[in-house]
């Protein structure tokens, strides 16, 4: 599997996509609808284990290794929250975990979310992306650098 | 407080508004704010606003330490604060000690009983409420984990009362502490305190109250709850953040251990042995938030020129209007059915994460509360995702609850 956009390209994208809309109970929708697009989640992976700490909603993230790129699963109980999460596993997936690594911190500001998600501790968004971070820390031992 | 007749006209909402300049922002571009989040705090009037900034440009000095004019007004200015709390709950000055908060007063009433209580605590029990804030459970937890003392819990009835029965074989010979909120913060259930207050007396426990939502719109006076304690932050009654109080009977104040140590707290200091200060400067060690104090005189000071008995009636009339709307719209459950007159209510959409509400409300301009409202063992027994809940203040329109309405039909179109 390869992906063809780098990082910063496909945050870019979805940011110029939330930017186009016009206001933002446009936006949500459009994030909600991206968490609909989402893979059904395995349910055997539906563990505490995999629920990431910090987010109001629940959220599930199970990542594994194929040909040294992480794919990620995700799933949340809350709709908002699924979107986020299928927006940050759209951006992250398919990667190595140096790329992964090597992305910048910024990314809920580059979608234009840190700002407008008043409740984004709450939100999980930054709290996912640590859990992904950590992840391909993780992962990096088992694949050659 | 001032008397009125009873032909006297109703609180003039518009007029109060005016009070409140936040209440003019417009957020997310050009939407007017409808703040509905009153019970995590509330907003703050001009006259408040004011004395803070005020006591920089004039008078900024320490208390109880200076000689200079600037010290001495500061040390009246402060001490005129702790009248001001004392009389708007029928204290005595010597018995208000200032804290960060409900959440300080609690660690430091829970810390000092429990220094105090010693060796009884073992053989002893705490009574606490299911339906109390995590500030009202996790420091007695604290002292538990010190002591072994016991925590039994009063349960709630399945309406959102307090299981009254339950609580009156809980509370026994064995009894050290009974500590309850008076209103609680999530589910707007009014207590009755004053009566847990003579159950705590008649076995020799201390009794609490928790006033944190109640002091906003309820007159409340000690002497008729009848509690050795009582607790409230001033952010939640229009003052600022970082003040708070507690009311400690003056007996039980005397008998008790201070609760952190430092400057003010003191008469003697030396390496061989400290004396501790009388009255509530023994726990209030440090420089003081003088300027909290002083904002928080002038937002009790606004209280209390507003006839209390105007502001509930009102306030109940906003609460009718929130249940009944709620209740009107299908797939919406309000939980709880003894909101009184504390304008909270909280509520669940079937199939709908309380989040995804909170989000989508804000995009229209409306601010809500939505998870666990730090009341976790509740949330176990009510709703596990947590709730939304809305909570108005004296300021709230009739016009804003009808745009909450608004919002809330155009969001559960989007949500379901």
């Amino acid at each position: 599997m390869s992906t063809t956009k780098t990082i910063a390209e496909a945050t870019y994208e979805i940011a110029s996509m939330l930017e186009a809309l016009p206001d933002w109970e446009e936006r949500f929708s459009a994030i909600m609808s991206m968490g609909k697009g989402l893979a059904p989640y395995p349910e055997e992976f539906r563990r505490d284990d995999f629920l990431i700490k910090g987010c109001q909603a629940q959220v599930w993230l199970f990542p594994r290794l194929v040909d040294g790129r992480i794919h990620f699963e995700a799933d949340s109980d809350a709709l908002i929250v699924k979107g986020l999460v299928a927006i940050v596993v759209q951006i992250m997936q398919d990667r190595t975990p140096q790329e992964i690594l090597a992305a910048p911190k910024d990314i809920p500001e580059q979608l234009g979310l840190a700002q407008h998600l008043s409740q984004n501790r709450a939100s999980g968004l930054s709290s996912m992306l640590k859990q992904i971070r950590l992840y391909a820390v993780a992962l990096s031992m088992r694949t050659p650098s | 407080m001032h008397l009125t007749q009873p032909s006297a006209p109703l609180l003039d909402i518009a007029a109060i508004r005016t009070e409140f300049p936040i209440l003019q922002r417009m957020v997310h571009g050009n939407k007017p704010l409808v703040y509905l989040d009153n019970a995590a705090t509330t907003q703050k009037p001009t006259v408040v606003i004011d004395s803070i900034s005020e006591f920089y440009r004039q008078h900024n000095a320490n208390a109880h330490r200076a000689g200079h004019v600037l010290g001495a007004e500061v040390t009246s200015m402060y001490e005129r604060a702790r009248e001001v709390v004392a009389e708007s709950i029928g204290a005595r000055a010597d018995e208000v000690v200032f804290t960060r908060g409900t959440t300080e007063s609690l660690n430091l009433l829970a810390t000092s009983i429990g220094a105090r209580l010693g060796p009884r605590l073992a053989e002893g029990n705490i009574v606490l409420t299911e339906m109390e804030h995590h500030a009202n459970i996790v420091p007695w937890q604290m002292l538990r984990e010190r002591s072994g003392v016991e925590i039994r819990v009063i349960p709630l009835t399945d309406d959102g009362a307090l299981d009254m029965g339950r609580a009156s074989q809980l509370i026994d010979a064995s009894t050290l502490v009974v500590s309850c909120v008076q209103v609680s913060n999530t589910l707007g259930t009014e207590n009755d305190v004053s009566t847990l207050c003579q159950w705590a007396h008649a076995v020799g426990a201390i009794s609490i109250v928790d006033a944190a939502q109640s002091v906003s719109s309820m007159a409340i006076d000690v002497q008729q709850i009848g509690c050795d304690a009582l607790v409230f932050s001033g952010h939640k009654v229009y003052g600022p953040m970082g003040i708070g109080c507690a009311f400690i009977r003056r007996e039980l104040l005397s008998d008790l251990p201070p609760y952190q140590g430092g400057g003010s707290m003191i008469t003697n200091v030396s390496f061989d042995k400290t004396t501790y200060a009388d009255g509530p400067m023994r726990f209030e060690a440090g420089t003081p938030n003088i300027e909290g104090a002083v904002g928080l005189c002038t937002a009790l000071q606004w209280r209390n020129a507003l006839d209390l008995r105007d502001v509930q009636s009102y306030k109940k009339m906003l609460t009718d209007e929130l249940v009944a709307g709620l209740r009107l719209r299908s797939g919406v459950h309000v939980h709880g059915a003894h909101h009184g007159h504390s304008g909270i209510v909280s509520f669940s959409i079937d199939g709908v994460h309380p989040q995804d509400v909170g989000i989508m409300l804000d995009t229209h301009g409306v601010a809500v509360r939505t998870g666990h409202h730090c009341t976790m063992p509740l949330m176990k027994r009510i709703a596990p995702q947590g709730t939304v809940r809305v909570s108005a203040a004296v300021y709230t329109s009739h016009d804003e609850i009808a745009q909450f309405f608004h919002a809330l039909d155009r969001v559960m179109k989007v949500l379901l």
